[in-house]
Parts: C-alpha cells; structure tokens; sequence
C-alpha cells in the first residue's frame, strides 16, 4: 500500500477565507418550524424541562441533544439496532422511534438510570469482565434490554436470551462475549439466591 | 474556546499486570454505562448543525445549482457547495481525485453537492433539501468490463485504477488435472454502528480543531489542510470516541465539509449522519468477478494457478489500487504454487466508491480460490482438507510474488487443529423449531434440513506494503504521580476503534517499566503519526513503539539506579518495579530514581522495508503474514433456501497472545463479519443506485444469527514483530465466508458461485429444479 502524504497548498498568506459571504444566511425567511412547544418529561426519577422544542423530536434526541444524556445510542434511527433502547414505563422501546412530546407522562429509564453514579449493575459489570465491550456503541442498548429481559424472565435460557437481543445489533464482537456475560449474571444471581 | 465535553479515550485502572493476560478494557465501565463520549454525542456551547445536500443521480452534469432558497431559511447560517472552496478541491487516500462537493459533474449517487449550517438539525436537512440543482442526467457505466473499454472516462484520470500482472515461474504450465470457475462477490458493507460524526471548532489562530472518529488522524488531517489551505500545525484532531470502523473510516466522510462550515460560520459545527447518510458516506467492499483455472498433478500438487479478476472500484479511487494489489498476491490462497499468471484489474464505474474493508482483498480471492480447491479435491477425488494440506504454504516458500516467507506460516498446523476441532451435536428431532433454518418463523420441517460441512483457509498481509514507510510513534513519559507513586503517560496517534489498544499500550507500560499507573491519553496530532489503525497492524507497530518509547526510558532509569550506586547501567536490571543489580545486592526504587525529575522518550516504529511490485508483479512487498483456516456446519432448509450456521470453527495463526480475552473477541467479531457476507449482506446497486440504505434493508448477523465459535489458536511467535505477537483482527474475516458456503454447497450440491448466498439461489436453483423433476 502506498499512501502518498497530501500536496497541501501551504500558503499561509493565502488562509482567508475566500468563500462568498452572500451564502452566509441572513435568517430572513419563513421559519422551519410553525411553533415551538414546551414540555415535562420524567426521566430516571427527575422531572426535566424540555423548552422550545420542535414537536418532530424523537425521544432519543431529546435525551441526548436536550437532557445531556447521550448514554442511548444512534446508530441506526430506524428502530433496527437497539442502541437506543431505553424503558417506558417499564416496557422496552427504541426512543428513536418515540415522539418526545408522546413521553410526557411517562416514566422513561435510561441506561444512565441503572445503577447509582460510579457504580456498576451486575450485568454492565459481567459485560467487562466477559470481554463483552469492544467499540461500545450497542453496549448501553444491549445493557438495558438484557436487564429487562431478566427482570421479565429470571430463568431465561440462551435461546431465549438470542430472540431477546435479536433486535440489539453488534457490529464488533459476534456476541460471543455477550452470551457469556449473560451466563455470568445468571450463575451469580443463582448463587447469591441459595 | 473550551474544549468541549470530551471524557475521551482517556484512561486510568490500577488493575492487573502485564502481558498474555486477559487484561480488561480500561473504557470497558464507562461504555456500559453509556458515560463514554462517542463522536456523536459531544456538545459545545453556541454549536450549529452541519448537513449534506448529495446527488440523487450516479451519474450527472449540474446544470445549475442555486442555494438561495436554502439561505432564506430562518436559522440557516450558511450553504457551502464547490464554488466557495478555497483550498483544494478535491482529496483521497492515495490519489486526489475525489472532489470535496461535485464540480460540474456527479460521479456516484449520494456524491455531496453542497454542505449546510442551521442550528437545528432538522432546519439543516430542510436547507439541504431547499438547494435547486439542475443535473442533466447521464447514462451511468456500471458495467466496470464495459468501463475499461469506455471511450470516454468517467474522470480525467480514466477508468482504469490498477492492473496487477503477476507472471511466477512457468505462467502457461500446464497440470495433469485442471478445474476452472467464474465466482462473484457482492458489495459488502463495514455497518460499523457509531454513525459518521465529529465537532469541529474554529481555532483563535484561524485554524481549527476537529474532534472525530476515524483510523488515521495524521492522514485525515493532511487531508483536510489541503482543503482548507491551511498548514498542518493548524488544523488539530483528537479522537473521539469510534463507534467501530472496519476500513470504512480511512477515508474522510464529514471532516471537510464540518471544517469548512466552521471556519465559514465561526461557530463549532457538529455533524452526525444517519444511517441512510453513512451508506452513501463512506466506501465499501470491492464487488469483484473472479475467473479462476487450477492445475495439480494427478498427486494434487498445485502446478499453477491462473486467474483473471474485476474489482469494482467505483467513482473515486480510495484505496482499489492496494486493495487489488493484495488480491492478486494471495489469489492462490495459503498454497504453494510454482507457477502463476494473475492479471488483477481495479475499476472506475458510476457505482459507490469501494476501498478499505476487513480483510482488504484477500477476501474476495479467499472465497474464489478456496471453491476452487474444492472442485479440484472432487476432481481427484481426494479429501479436500487433505489436498489443502498437501499444498499448505510454510516459512521459506515462496509466494507468486517472488518474495520468500521468512516470517512463521504455521498453514499446516491452522489446517489440521482446526480440522479436529469437535463437531456440534448432530441435528435431532427434538431440536426446538427455533433453532433450525428461518428460526422464530418456524418455517422448517426437520426432516427436510440437510446439514453440511465446510473447510475454507485464508491469509493475507499484515501492515502495510509495497514500499510504504510503515510506521508508528509513541511518547511516554515517566514520572512521580500523586501520593509518590510511578506514573507512566503512553500518549499515540493511534485510533481506538474498538480493538482494545488502550488495554494493550498499558499492557505494555507496564510490563515494561514495572509501574502499575498507566494513563493513556487521548489519541491526536499532538503525538506523531501511528499510522492506520486497520490491515491488523497497530497491535504489531504501535505496540513497538510503545516498547521502544518505554525501553528508551528504562534506559534512563537504568543509568540513574546505576549513578546512585556507582554502577554501570548494564549491572543493573528492572524488575517488579526495583531497580536490582544483577547479583540481587542493591536496588533503587522506581520511585527513588524519578525524584530527579521525569523520563520522557518518543520512539517510531517501523517495520522492515518492503518494495513494489515490478511489472511482473514480483517483488517483496509483504513484511509479515498471517492465516487461519475455518470449518463451518449449516443446516439448510432447501426448499425456502434458508441457512443456519450451526458452528464456526478456526484455528488462527496469531504469533503471540497477548491479550487472550481480546484475542477471542476479535475472532468471534471477525467471523461474524464473514458469515455475514455468505449468507445475508449486501449492497444492492441497481444502475448505480444503492436500493437498500438502511437496516431494514440491509442485514446484519443478529444474535440469533451467529453461531457459537470454538476457537483454537496456533502460537508460534512472529520473529519479525515486537513480542512475537501477530495481528488478529482481519484473518477471521477473510475464509469464514468460504468455509460457510462450502458447507451449504455440500448440503445441497449446488455449485454457489455468488455471495452472499440468497435463498433464491438455493430455492429456485436450476438444479435443484432437476433435481426435483
């Protein structure tokens, strides 16, 4: 492979900016958005104002853009991959696919509502130690919809565990260690049971 | 300007020792709790939106472009298109090529036209929207046969990227027995899951900042300067976080066009695609045609292969002319062949830009040569695991290239364990519905599902070749940290895309130099370049020179225990954290000899020079080498063509293990790429138009998708690299797709020369037609 470096033109004297200032907006026209709304949503147990809002606004971009809670991930948008998995009221759902403004009224649980801050739940913890995080962006999805499916089904086995992530795309780690991170909170639940 | 809200790859742990073991990711706790800030999720005060206007056409002349009705838009702060550039115009990995937004011409659907800034995402898609463009629409070439041939090209620079000849030893040699095919790969996707996106903030100097995801820092910003006419030092990067890449972040996606908004608008410009965006916003894998002619003795000795290849390498050039390079190196596979005639050809079309993906042309030949050794094990009616056995490359063969193999090429050692790797249960009539072909559909009868086995082998190159200066660099610095403890700082250039090189450069340090804390800075421009992160190579070359760096500093330390004690360095040794004299009588504490200040070293790495190829394609091109064979089980429902993958086995060639935890996932990650391009994805172009943008559209191997992988691994160190330890990231994905379609080939007995393997090409096969009547 033969990468040649780049042939930058380095003309100091020649770094101003030379674009056309008449594409620099001028905010003249009609606005995008016919109104701006205001709402209250209840998130990890704290009441939170969203203010001027678009009403188009998914609930996965209003927790991350809005609240300053970026834990649930984008990388799909679609409702496919899961990152952005998150609880309302107590029902796993893609907040790409929720309206914000549809969430007044609700409880929604983010990863960052799992556990108390610094600390880790069994499952996050099993998922380091399994080698279950690689690049990390399905991570938070995938940490929420296994601690749903154990709450819903202690017992669950590792077929069941597939059919429940099935909708958690991983790009990285063939699941492999998610499978034994799986294994590993159940064995330790089972233990500290008996 | 503050730095924005970037926790980063910035890492701190106080657990575990050194090398060969299962160290644990020091961003592993943040990750899971969603705390660790990917590139898409930084934040500035006063930050606006940046967004794409692309081509809806391959192919087309703009007429006329008018971005007044995008300006006129409240909350809109600029619209940038080509003529507002005024740096240069265009930019690519190894050829300029590629224009920054389409001047006069678009060459590929989804090619940026023009960029916007709104301050609120959805107001900068609708501008997007709002620009007027003109095209007069063109026929699009996606034929790339019909492109060679084309009397006018695509571009300027014609439609022919590379042809690789490779002529080795007797090219027309005849053998005893001879079997041929014609094979095809689709379009195959990185789906890497952290979408394209940075922040980049315009600096007080007039330069800028860039935070981003991507695998080469020093190359995206020389890249970028160029276009920004700016020099070097003033265009900064950091690494945000990189939610996976796969070769589909070598080349630049948003980082320009995030640039030139800042700049323009003297505002920090966040840019984030979705997902339909990211299809169109970075390059895939090569789609290639693949004709193939074996000859062996009637002993099944390889006498010579003959190949003849396509790499569609779309609009603009990337990286087809390495990517075909490879391919043509390795188009016999892992076997010794005494005589070769290869002619490899990279294309211009109208189709989406292809370059950099896991694997990096060794995947496409591995899935043609790998069926082909299967027709001619039928042929002699031979074994196919035998034959591949009695052709296995080893150290001090040479390759069609002309090179001889110095380093280890245990090709024998990965075929026979893998071989005997346990088998999965067999297939019983109790098995739950959901477990066999169509899963929770429940589709299938048991009775119907026939099981096969497959064996594929593959290798390729790792690091950089054909007379690249290879290289990487590491600055630590070793001081007195809070509470009088040892500290070490490893600070690189190199991307963390989700290999885990944090946990190894700690690794390393602490190995190396005794101390427990290790702080691994975050990656930017400030350090000199690492080189890629992608052809396997950064555990080998920045992982030298990290030991290099902390070998440099021992040295001081060294020379400081031995002044205390009126010793020459060489009396003295580090050990656990001491510095001991060799016959154990004295020692100076770590922490002793850092009170005369700290220790700081930079160090490169390079590996051993390599040449080009001459215009027989001879040379020595390759440093090191690496291989793995796999053997796959499905089960296959004939009758809906549908596939499931029972078990991948591998035994992969890996040098040293020096993180085994990580070593696993890298393996198991791998394949799932693999058994993903034979059996589900791909990129449908449909006359240079991508059908299929999306997840829906486009699939993934899901957990219900992957089967369960049983892994073994041949450890025979690498003398040329640093601790004997081989990349590992690319060989799973290079032979698990071949070793998969073998496997379904064997279960149906069609001839499957296509992936990724559709349920129509086992279900309404012509011969299972036959075969039916």
């Amino acid at each position: 492979m033969s990468f040649e470096p780049s042939d930058a033109l380095h003309d100091p004297a020649a770094t101003d900016i030379r674009g056309r200032r008449d594409q620099l907006a001028a905010d003249e026209g009609p606005p995008v958005f016919e109104a701006l709304e205001n709402y209250k949503l209840t998130v990890n147990g704290r009441e939170r104002e969203v203010e001027g809002a678009w009403i188009g606004e998914s609930l996965l971009w209003v927790l991350r853009e809005r609240l300053g809670l970026p834990g649930s991930k984008n990388a799909c948008e679609q409702g496919e991959c899961g990152s952005c998995s998150v609880m309302l009221d107590g029902v796993l759902v893609a907040s790409c696919c929720v309206l914000a403004a549809d969430a007044v009224g609700s409880n929604v649980r983010t990863v960052e509502g799992l556990s108390p801050e610094g600390e880790l739940t069994d499952v996050q913890r099993a998922f380091v130690e399994q080698g279950a995080v690689q690049c990390g962006f399905c991570i938070p999805g995938m940490i929420v919809a296994i601690h749903d499916l154990l709450d819903r089904r202690p017992d669950a086995d590792e077929l069941t565990l597939r059919e429940a992530i099935s909708g958690n795309l991983c790009r990285c780690t063939g699941y492999g260690r998610i499978f034994a991170a799986f294994h590993a909170v159940k064995e330790e639940r089972a233990r500290a049971s008996t | 300007m503050p730095a924005p809200s970037l926790p980063s790859t910035f890492t701190r742990t106080r657990r575990a020792p050194g090398l060969g073991e299962s160290v644990l990711r020091p961003d592993a706790p943040a990750k899971t709790r969603g705390e660790f800030a990917f590139s898409s999720d930084l934040w500035m005060d006063g930050m606006v939106w940046g967004a794409t206007v692309r081509s809806p056409h391959p192919y087309a002349r703009i007429r006329s472009m008018d971005t007044a009705p995008a300006l006129r838009i409240a909350g809109v702060h600029a619209v940038i298109t080509n003529d507002d550039l005024w740096g240069s115009r265009t930019y690519g990995l190894e050829h300029h090529d590629q224009p920054v937004f389409a001047d006069g011409v678009v060459r590929f659907h989804g090619e940026p036209l023009a960029a916007v800034a709104a301050d609120h995402p959805e107001t900068a898609r609708r501008a997007a929207g709002a620009v007027a463009i003109h095209y007069d629409v063109l026929d699009p070439v996606v034929d790339p046969e019909a492109a060679m041939l084309a009397p006018e090209p695509i571009h300027p620079a014609g439609n022919l990227f590379r042809h690789i000849r490779v002529r080795f030893g007797h090219p027309e040699a005849r053998g005893e027995v001879v079997v041929e095919g014609d094979y095809e790969v689709g379009m195959q996707d990185q789906a890497f899951l952290g979408p394209e996106s940075g922040l980049a903030v315009p600096s007080e100097d007039g330069g800028v900042e860039l935070y981003v995801a991507t695998q080469w820092l020093h190359v995206d910003r020389d890249q970028i300067a160029a276009c920004l006419n700016l020099p070097r030092e003033k265009v900064r990067l950091t690494l945000a976080g990189t939610g996976g890449a796969f070769g589909g972040r070598e080349d630049l996606s948003m980082q320009i066009h995030a640039c030139l908004l800042a700049l323009v608008t003297r505002k920090p410009v966040k840019m984030v695609y979705s997902r339909e965006e990211s299809f169109f916003g970075h390059v895939h894998r090569h789609p290639a045609k693949l004709w193939y002619r074996h000859h062996a003795t009637r002993e099944g000795k390889l006498v010579n292969v003959e190949c003849r290849m396509v790499f569609d390498g779309g609009a603009y050039t990337s990286s087809s002319t390495a990517v075909i390079s490879n391919a043509s190196a390795f188009a016999p596979g892992p076997y010794y062949t005494p005589n070769a005639k290869v002619d490899g050809y990279a294309v211009r079309t109208n189709n989406p830009p292809c370059g950099a993906m896991r694997g990096f042309g060794a995947v496409q030949t591995s899935f043609a040569a790998e069926a082909q050794m299967d027709k001619l094990a039928a042929a002699l009616d031979m074994d196919p695991v035998e034959l591949r056995l009695r052709n296995a490359l080893k150290t001090h063969d040479k390759l069609i290239t002309g090179q001889v193999i110095i380093g280890a090429a245990p090709v024998a050692e990965c075929i026979g364990a893998c071989r005997d790797l346990p088998m999965p249960e067999p297939l019983t009539a109790d098995a739950p519905v959901m477990a066999l072909p169509g899963g929770a559909g429940l589709t299938a009868l048991h009775g119907d599902v026939r099981r096969g086995v497959g064996f594929a082998v593959g290798f390729k190159n790792l690091a950089f070749s054909e007379g690249f200066d290879d290289y990487s660099t590491a600055r630590v610095r070793l001081e007195l940290g809070p509470g009088d403890e040892p500290l070490a700082t490893v600070h690189t250039a190199t991307a963390e895309v989700g290999q885990g090189f944090v946990t190894l450069a700690q690794q390393i340090a602490r190995a190396e130099l005794g101390v427990h804390e290790v702080v691994v800075q975050a990656a930017d421009t400030q350090v000199g370049s690492a080189g890629s992160t992608s052809a396997s190579r950064q555990t080998m070359m920045s992982g030298g020179a990290v030991q290099m760096a902390c070998s440099a500093v021992r040295e001081v330390l060294l020379e400081r225990a031995a002044l205390d004690l009126h010793l020459a360095p060489a009396d003295m040794v580090l050990e656990e954290g001491e510095l001991v004299t060799k016959d154990g009588a004295a020692s100076v504490s770590l922490a002793d000899a850092l009170r005369a200040g700290p220790i700081e070293a930079t160090r490169e790495f390079h590996h051993a020079p390599t040449e080009p190829l001459d215009e027989n394609g001879q040379g020595n091109a390759h440093w090191s080498l690496a291989f793995a064979a796999h053997r796959a089980v499905v089960d296959v429902d004939p009758e809906l063509g549908l596939v499931r993958v029972v078990q991948l086995a591998t035994a992969q060639d890996i040098g040293k293990a020096l993180n085994p935890l990580a070593v696993t996932g890298q393996i198991e990650g791998g394949i799932a790429q693999g058994v993903g391009l034979a059996v589900m994805e791909e990129i449908i172009v449909e006359k240079g138009r991508v059908k299929n943008p999306s997840f829906t559209d486009y699939l993934l191997p899901t957990a219900l998708d992957m089967p369960p992988v049983v892994q073994i691994w041949i450890e025979q160190p690498e003398r040329l690299a640093p601790y004997g330890a081989k990349g590992v990231g690319e060989p799973p994905t290079i032979s698990s797709t071949g070793a998969v379609v073998a496997a379904i080939r064997q279960a149906t007995g069609l001839p499957l020369t296509r992936v990724p393997v559709r349920p129509d090409d086992i279900a309404l096969a012509p011969e299972t037609a036959t075969g039916r009547a």
